[in-house]
């Protein structure tokens, strides 16, 4: 029941729903009163403390590393260098994406702040001190920090660990049909280009990553406490990386502060908690703090990107290329599935019917942190609406068109699902032109852009230095992987398990592999239970995080948790329902095909008051009573999900801001965001994850950047300096939905919790953009972007402000 | 791992007992008022001092008075206290108007008036909005009280004329008739530290002229946060519109602004004319009974 208190306006969410519908989450009871327990929380017997030591420079040379003043620290217990890994042949370590990276320097380093040395000690504060006590010298070397300038015949060669390379290209890729693009562009009437950086940005995660490795000397067990957001994926790699044997190596993620893509991949400090944990014989803890998780982990796009896009003189849509310059910093150690280096980035003809598309993504190393795809992004979903949707308003700019008609006229029809894009893709469903009504409607469009002419008027009096903008964005997500034969990681398919217990009194344990970092898992798979077997998500406990408690799965990311996982859970209650419907006939001694399912309960056909309940039926599935001779007892099953194939969500955002041209300050007004997830098991949880993703897009549109001095000082090191929205930044959010099933999934879910974060930095950018009447502008659109992009002379965002 | 080097600790109980630890453990002690530069910093190992001197107990520090004449506020005063001072939103709005936009509500509730002038970030807004108000210091040492006016306090960036063993006691502004004055900041987002910001305060005659400006200027070199020029420019003309705009344009000129992430060099001066004539404005605005 969902009721709204007419005072504050806030629902109160005052029972559980057997099965969909908003409900508190089960798993807040807990965090509200500060009773979470995440990687910090966690003291083990004996415990040491980690810290590490880290470049000051982008690109040196190691000349030597002397660690006798930090060892002769009377609390230090051991200092672990490159030199100390490399004995044990750690010094590198595989990354997801066919490349090394370093997992403590040893012949140079290649990014400010690259780990070093790693100090443990009995104490934080002496693993903090004893870092000053490792004295290191480099030899400095030039930095190449502009990705433009990366494959330049001078430019410095990054990887010279790699036998015989006199370059930094890292690969080639491309997708679509060249020729017939080009054919395309050929016989277009309007072709607008344009080049846009999708700058490099930072998942910032509330919580920091961190681990504490305890290896067992006499069991020989090691049991690694960790924040990661794919347990069973660290563990099969800490077995394939380090030599242990898999049954021995326990991963336990506990309470996850936020994961965003910051949490999928194994870090240097991980790796070294366990040697450390090995070589003292205690458990070793490392944690980050703010500074190391902003220097060191995963980044997330930072794509340069030329984009043309094609269209006849009436205004449909033909075609889009373009050419993308990755810049992956030291080691490519994006994590995506394997056979895609620039990850679903190829979905970029967005939700329009187009002929011809074609990319060709180049790779390239700068001195700067691996990593690359992370920040809620789907595997560079956001870089490929990004490009599409702002080519779509450049493309409406040189034209005089309004881009609200541009996109109207060209959105995919719903008659037209399942649909196989010129880049081969095949969407599940949607009904996008009413998804984009809807929007419109509820910003109230029309009136929008007659406040916007009077606004201007004013302006262009001399009465005001105000300007309005309106910027849409229509997005098409495509998140879900697998299916296992083309996605996978490391070579793990992406496909994953479900494990349902349904205990004797009816309660019940369901078993999953991925792992929630916020999303509301507890709750929302509870709740697909429900909805199945009719048991109150209350009487469900979801166990994630622990590698011996839990069956494989690559784990969540990528929004996949509810395609993958949340299918898994469905067709696995289905298992459970399948036993208890031979239990119920065993019960009721009828034939089982006489049995109805009604929620909660078997009933016989045409003898309503002959039922057996769920609790009955489970009581009875544990119970002397006598089952057909291939039914096993108990009542549980088991399954592993492999997705025929993604699902696609979409959203139409419409978002309104005010510029103050003589200071270049954004405020965002409104923001209208209508999705279309497919069936809604939770609309609550659903709301919130729209609403963070939202305020992501305003992060990263007016303020969020990594950028880089000359020398390769990373300026972006803190929170004072890497700024993330606040809730003044943020409007009201106005949301509506659009309900387009897939029909793919076994519940007709798609997965959400990336679709803001893909579809709103557009939409404020097109605002901005909207407002002062600027063909393009690169983010952030800070005041000063803003102010130069007024004046004609935009900032380049990447690099340091001279 | 942010954590800090080693350090003792001293709960000073008044202010001469902070003299007297001050000077007991020396230059290399630091006071600690509310410690929201001087913790991180201690975290980041940026700053290692030997000695804390916590003098979050000296009560006499603390407050908001009107003395005859003076606004006084105690160098203890949160920022907090000073956001919701009665006294201030009376007197001097631009204090007000300085402090709704410095840091957040959490920072505000324990950082202080004194410890920002102190810290002497050249981002800070309370220098600025001190210096337009022409507000005098009251620093005190072993050898009693001395008075030095803010724009005579600031050294250089972090660096003030406050000694080893003395401590910032009270900030005094002086109260004047016919006067309005108001703050203007960009930040970048809110909580940030200034892009640039200005401070006004004005005095006009009967007839609207102008009979003494103070302009306050943030995070754009302005030689000890004013701008000097533009407020003798002001003096004697009528406050118009177009006497803020060049008032504006001569700030401009004056300021020193240095490029980093929040904007380059010809934005930041853009933003000191701007600000500087929108504060004139509201400050005029409000010495006319206009807006509150």
């Amino acid at each position: 029941m969902t009721t709204t208190d007419p005072d504050t306006g806030f629902r109160a969410l005052d029972a559980t729903p057997m099965g969909y519908g908003s409900m508190r989450r089960k798993e807040d009871a807990r965090f509200v009163r500060g009773k979470g327990r995440y990687l910090d929380d966690i003291v083990l017997p004996g415990m040491l403390h980690a810290a590490i030591l880290r470049s000051p420079h982008a690109h040196a040379r190691i000349v030597s590393i002397d660690t006798s003043a930090a060892e002769a620290h009377p609390r230090v217990r051991a200092v672990i260098t490159g030199e100390t890994l490399a004995g044990l042949g750690l010094a590198w370590m595989p990354t997801l994406s066919h490349d090394v990276q370093s997992v403590l320097a040893t012949d140079k380093v290649r990014f400010q702040g690259q780990e070093v040395a790693f100090v443990v000690a009995e104490d934080r504060y002496s693993a903090r001190d004893a870092l000053a006590l490792v004295d290191v010298e480099y030899d400095p070397l030039p930095a190449v920090i502009d990705a433009q300038h990366a494959l330049d015949a001078d430019a410095p060669v990054i990887r010279d660990d790699q036998e015989g390379r006199t370059d930094n290209h890292i690969f080639d890729w491309e997708a679509g049909d060249a020729a017939a693009t080009d054919d395309v562009f050929a016989r277009a009437d309007v072709v607008s280009s344009c080049d846009m950086l999708y700058p490099r940005s930072h998942p910032a995660p509330m919580e920091t990553c961190g681990s504490i490795a305890s290896m067992d000397p006499v069991s020989g067990k090691l049991t690694v406490y960790t924040t990661t957001q794919a347990p069973h994926a660290h563990r099969t790699v800490y077995a394939l990386v380090a030599g242990l044997p898999e049954h021995k190596i326990q991963i336990i993620s506990p309470d996850i502060g936020g994961g965003f893509g910051n949490k999928v991949g194994i870090y240097p400090g991980y790796v070294c908690a366990v040697v450390g944990s090995i070589v003292t014989g205690a458990p070793v803890k490392w944690t980050e703090d703010r500074s190391e998780n902003l220097m060191s982990t995963s980044f997330a796009r930072d794509y340069h990107m030329r984009g043309e896009i094609a269209a006849t003189h009436d205004g449909k849509l033909l075609g889009v290329r373009v050419t993308v310059l990755a810049d992956h910093g030291a080691f490519n150690g994006t994590a995506q599935p394997s056979k895609m280096p620039a990850g679903l980035f190829h979905v970029f003809s967005g939700s329009y019917d187009l002929a011809a598309a074609h990319c060709a993504v180049t790779g390239v190393y700068t001195n700067k942190a691996p990593g690359g795809v992370a920040y809620a992004c789907s595997f560079r979903i956001t870089e490929a609406v990004y490009l599409i949707e702002r080519l779509v308003d450049v493309l409406a700019h040189d034209q005089g068109w309004d881009p609200a008609e541009l996109r109207r006229t060209n959105l995919l029809r719903s008659e037209q699902f399942p649909y196989t894009t010129a880049l081969g893709w095949e969407y599940d469903s949607g009904d996008y032109p009413r998804t984009l009504a809807t929007a419109l409607d509820m910003a109230g469009y029309d009136e929008l852009r007659a406040e916007q002419k009077q606004v201007r008027s004013a302006y262009e009096r001399g009465e005001s230095p105000m300007l309005m903008g309106i910027g849409l964005s229509f997005f098409t997500e495509a998140v879900g992987a697998g299916p296992r034969r083309t996605m996978d990681i490391l070579g793990l398919g992406m496909a994953d398990g479900a494990e349902l217990r349904i205990h004797p009194t009816g309660k019940a344990v369901l078993r999953l592999s991925c792992m929630t970092q916020g999303q509301g898992h507890q709750t929302t798979f509870a709740q697909i239970v429900a909805e199945e077997l009719g048991i109150s998500p209350d009487d469900i406990e979801v166990v994630q995080g622990d590698t011996d408690q839990t069956p494989f799965g690559l784990g969540t990311y990528g929004s996949r948790s509810t395609p993958v996982s949340g299918a898994a859970t469905a067709m696995v209650a289905r298992k459970v329902r399948d036993r208890a419907r031979i239990v119920a006939a065993a019960m009721l001694e009828v034939s089982p095909d006489d049995l109805e399912w009604e929620k909660g309960a078997f009933r016989v056909a045409g003898d309503p008051a002959a039922a057996a309940t769920m609790n009955e039926i489970a009581m009875a599935a544990h119970s002397d009573l006598e089952l057909p001779d291939d039914v096993e007892g108990h009542l549980d099953a088991t399954c592993v999900y492999n997705p025929p194939n993604l699902t696609y969500p979409c959203g139409a955002y419409v978002c309104v801001v005010d510029v103050d041209t003589a200071t270049g300050q954004v405020k965002v007004r409104r923001f209208v965001a209508v999705d279309d997830c497919g069936v809604r098991i939770n609309p609550m949880v659903v709301e919130g994850q729209v609403h963070g993703g939202l305020a992501d897009g305003i992060g990263m549109a007016l303020m969020e950047v990594m950028a880089f001095d000359t020398d390769g000082n990373h300026l972006g090191a803190s929170f004072m300096d890497y700024l993330l929205p606040t809730a003044m930044e943020c409007p009201s959010w106005e949301l509506g939905e659009t309900v387009t099933p897939s029909p793919h999934h076994p519940i007709g879910a798609k997965g959400v919790g990336e679709s803001a974060t893909v579809g709103s930095p557009p939409a404020v950018t097109n605002a901005v953009l909207d407002a002062i009447r600027v063909r393009h502008a690169d983010m952030p659109l800070t005041p000063a972007a803003v102010w130069r992009a007024v004046r004609g002379t935009p900032l380049r965002t990447d690099l340091a402000i001279g | 791992m942010q954590v800090p080097a080693q350090f003792e600790y001293e709960r000073a109980t008044s202010v001469a007992h902070a003299v007297e630890l001050l000077t007991r453990y020396g230059p290399d002690s630091r006071l600690v008022a509310g410690g929201h530069s001087l913790i991180p910093m201690m975290k980041l190992r940026i700053a290692e001092p030997e000695t804390l001197i916590d003098i979050n107990d000296v009560a006499e520090l603390t407050g908001i008075r009107l003395d005859g004449t003076e606004l006084v506020l105690g160098a203890m005063a949160r920022h907090a206290d000073l956001l919701a001072s009665p006294l201030a939103v009376e007197h001097f709005p631009i204090l007000v108007d300085a402090e709704r936009v410095i840091a957040d509500p959490v920072v505000r509730n324990r950082g202080t008036v004194g410890g920002s002038l102190c810290q002497a970030d050249p981002s800070e807004d309370l220098s600025a909005a001190f210096a337009a108000v022409h507000a005098v210091a009251v620093i005190e040492g072993a050898d009693g009280r001395r008075q030095v006016p803010v724009r005579e306090f600031h050294v250089g960036p972090y660096q003030t004329v406050v000694g080893d063993a003395e401590i910032l006691v009270e900030i005094r502004v002086p109260v004047r008739p016919g006067g309005g004055s108001a703050y203007e900041k960009v930040e970048r987002r809110v909580g940030d530290w200034s892009v640039a910001a200005a401070g006004a305060a004005l005095w006009l005659d009967p007839t609207g002229v102008v009979t003494d400006a103070g302009i306050g200027l943030t995070a754009v070199g302005a030689a000890q946060f004013a701008a000097a020029r533009a407020e003798e420019f002001l003096r004697g003309v009528p406050g118009s519109d177009d006497a803020f705009t060049e008032a504006g344009r001569i700030a401009a000129e004056d300021c020193r602004p240095v490029a980093d992430q929040r904007g380059p060099v010809d934005y930041k001066r853009h933003l000191a004319g701007e600000l500087t004539t929108r504060a004139l404005r509201r400050a005029a605005a409000r010495a006319r009974g206009q807006e509150a």
